[in-house]
């Protein structure tokens, strides 16, 4: 029953999947080039710094061989030479919703921002394309000190801040996607939290693809400074255009002793979008850092959220969920780098692969000879709901050392054409029944996810059952 | 107001035959009975009725009302008033059963309607309270974990909680212990009355003592050979069922 409609359907992303004509002021045309470079550098009145760290990273990433020696041979159907680097309408975004262009406020409140600011957030940056067109935090922040703004202004207003941390825990060269933002990067978020400040509240930030053959490469850097805590959270989508379109970002995380970042990532690309992210935190002497990554939609993903564990008794946690679709491939993985005594880390990777779809893991685990009491707890679950499903795992573990310890569970299980049956019998219909299975499969993960998310992530889960089965 | 089994040919899809020719009417209000040695062709008899994709019919009809069901999806079915009480439950890790039954539930409702949760709990604890189901296995996943009997008491919770107006008991009472089977049996004369009509599939008598029919039948070789009232229970009880494979055979080959 299942099988045969499930693999030959496609998906609707309905509430993303529209767009708006484009009209764009600053444009730095079809391709990639050093012109390009200066380009944007012009039109974003860079400092000379930056202007050279991208050049740099230009030539980074043309000498750098593309990862399909190990990764997905699809990466090679990406025209770099055919992408729009830069689209924007203004330098600056606006404090104020009402200011806001009014095809891009439709937009955002297509996708029910800023209500949801109203209702619980601290503060909102919306981008569009390749910057931010409204930022606003809750003014009682800004007394406190706390920094929240999109990366241009982050450069330039913050300089002392941005230049002592950017590109510090994710170099150029770190691959070849990573090299690829360092040159184009425009947008993103900039968040300093001073010493002691406890957000209450989250913080969001939403990107919106509304171009066609366009590259999103927002670059986001957060510092928690000592003993603050704060909690961000970031929303993509972009409508279902015929051609690919490529979101690479870098996102950075500092927190420094004592501090907590809880970094929430709820994408929901459509089927056209080659997603390469690199995420990768560095957490000071028991400092916490936990990247709650939830991957739906997307033609490829590639990412590996890591937590370099620098100092002694710091914490990383990677809580990822992943649903690969018909045509879509969800390459995704954590990396611990631990790097002190008494680090732990815990890492729990739940993929879901329906039709044709496929999801692989890519763990690593480093734990040097001389460190002691450290600890890592690994565990990946798969969930294939019909037989031509993919499921792979590439744990990389190295623990050396007495003194630490490693923990590593994998499972696989299938939702049967008997549990379908034996739903459908009770009244549900395919795609209810596949989504309470889902669902039941992220359950035990999502009670650890915060309250709004869950209730987006199951709404999510839903539209993309109704998607498979039509 | 029947559910009517009219010729029905079915085999297992690209396989070899097992329903030859099946015909049956169960009226609203009655309670048949149905029973027959192993392999003969009760739980595919079932199974069929409630649309599994295993099977293919190849000739005949089943009527729901007046309403021919075989083109719809199982799901229809179930929300058109089918309800099969399933010989060997199936676990559904991770899905609570109060969940579950919810979401059936809801899945009847009209578009825009929201069950409300207070009333559904309260019916939820009434009908466990009859089957004597703890509350602890509202919060446990489908059937997950249970004892044979413990599935069995379930399916019936879920049939009294959707209120079928035709139901299909495949064996439920095996695996139930003697306590057991008179709690169950309580709870599905419980549901008994002129709105349900109820086939009961069974290997025993016993059950039949606690679930009185009102017309047994036997099924042999795919084809209801025999039907009777709750005397022909008893008479298969002592006499096995080789006395009617003889006595086809004699009427086969005279
Ligand atoms: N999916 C299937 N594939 C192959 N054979 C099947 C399938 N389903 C049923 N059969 C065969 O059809 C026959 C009837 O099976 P069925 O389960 O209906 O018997 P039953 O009367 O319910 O028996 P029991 O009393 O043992 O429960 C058996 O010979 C069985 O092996
Ligand atoms: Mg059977």
């Amino acid at each position: 029953m299942s099988t045969e409609t499930i693999s030959q359907l496609d998906v609707d992303r309905t509430r993303g999947d529209f767009h708006y004509p484009e009209q764009h002021t600053f444009d730095a045309g079809v391709g990639l080039s050093h012109a390009t470079i200066d380009y944007i550098a012009d039109v974003k009145n860079e400092p000379d710094w930056i202007r050279e760290f991208r050049h740099k990273a230009l030539d980074v990433f043309e000498s750098k061989p593309m990862p399909t020696n190990w990764a997905s041979k699809d990466l090679d159907n990406i025209h770099f030479d055919k992408i729009r680097y830069y689209l924007a309408n203004a330098q600056r975004p606006t404090r104020s919703w009402d200011e806001v262009p009014d095809d891009v406020k439709r937009t955002f409140e297509r996708l029910g921002i800023p209500e949801q600011e109203r209702k619980f957030l601290a503060g909102v940056e919306a981008q569009f394309d390749s910057e931010a067109v409204y930022s606003n935090m809750k003014k009682a922040l800004g007394d406190q000190g706390v920094i929240f703004v999109g990366s241009t202004d982050g450069l330039k207003d913050h300089p002392e801040i941005f230049r002592k941390w950017f590109g510090k825990v994710i170099p150029t060269g770190d691959n070849k996607f990573s090299a690829l933002n360092s040159a184009v990067f425009s947008g993103g978020s900039f968040i300093y939290v001073p010493p002691g400040v406890k957000l209450k509240h989250p913080l969001q930030a939403y990107f919106r693809i509304n171009a066609e053959n366009f590259g999103q490469f927002e670059r986001t850097l957060i510092i928690a400074d000592e003993g603050s805590e704060v909690m961000y959270m970031e929303g993509c989508t972009a409508p279902k255009f015929e051609t690919a379109t490529l979101h690479s970002a870098v996102v950075e995380l500092v927190a420094l002793k004592g501090a907590k970042i809880q970094y929430v990532t709820v994408q929901n690309w459509s089927a056209n979008v080659f997603n390469l992210v690199t995420k990768r935190a560095v957490a000071h002497e028991e400092a916490e850092v936990k990247w709650i990554d939830c991957n739906i939609g997307s033609r490829l993903t590639m990412k590996y959220p890591g937590v370099v564990l620098k100092g002694r008794k710091a914490r990383g946690e990677v809580l990822s969920i992943a649903l690969a679709n018909n045509g879509q491939h969800q390459d995704t993985g954590a990396k611990m780098i631990h790097a002190a005594d008494e680090t732990t880390s815990n890492v729990i990777s739940k993929s879901i692969s329906i039709g044709e779809g496929r999801a692989s893991y890519r763990g690593q685990v480093h734990i040097p000879k001389h460190l002691k009491g450290c600890k890592n707890n690994t565990e990946c679950d798969a969930l294939l709901i019909n037989s031509t499903s993919r499921t792979d795992t590439y744990p990389a573990i190295t623990v050396r050392g007495s003194g630490n310890s490693v923990q590593h569970e994998a499972s696989v299980s299938q939702v049967s054409a008997e549990q379908i049956f034996y739903m459908q019998q009770r009244g549900l219909s395919e795609a209810q029944a596949m989504s309470l299975s889902v669902n039941g499969f992220v359950n035990d993960l999502v009670r650890e996810f915060p309250m709004e998310y869950s209730v987006e992530l199951k709404r999510l889960i839903d539209l993309e059952m109704e998607g498979s089965v039509g | 107001m029947s559910l009517v089994i009219h010729n029905l040919h079915a085999r297992v899809v690209g396989g070899q035959e097992i329903l030859r020719g099946l015909n049956l009417e169960i009226e609203k209000g009655r309670v048949h009975a149905i029973m027959g040695p192993n392999g003969s062709g009760k739980s595919t008899l079932s199974k069929i009725i409630a649309g599994h994709p295993d099977y293919e019919v190849t000739g005949g009809e089943v009527l729901l009302d007046g309403v021919n069901i075989l083109g719809m999806e199982p799901d229809a079915r179930s929300r058109a008033g089918l309800f099969l009480a399933f010989q060997y439950p199936v676990e559904i890790p991770g899905v609570s059963n109060a969940n579950f039954i919810r979401a059936a539930l809801q899945a009847r409702l009209a578009a825009g309607e929201e069950l409300e949760a207070t009333e559904y709990y309260g019916d939820l604890y009434k009908e466990m309270d009859r089957l004597e189901i703890p509350r602890g296995f509202t919060a446990r996943s489908v059937n997950e974990g249970f004892s044979g009997g413990e599935k069995k008491r379930n399916e019936v919770l879920q049939m009294a909680m959707l209120k079928p107006s035709y139901a299909i008991l495949d064996e439920t009472d095996s695996g139930l212990d003697i306590d057991a089977l008179k709690i169950v049996a309580a709870g599905v004369n419980a549901q008994r009355g002129p709105n349900i009509g109820m086939l009961v599939i069974t290997h025993y008598q016993r059950l039949l003592d606690y679930i009185v029919p009102d017309v047994v039948h036997v099924l042999v070789g795919g084809r209801i050979v025999r039907t009777a009232g709750p005397e022909l229970a008893y008479e298969l009880e002592s006499k096995g069922y080789d006395w009617i494979k003889d006595e086809l055979e004699a009427a086969a080959t005279a």
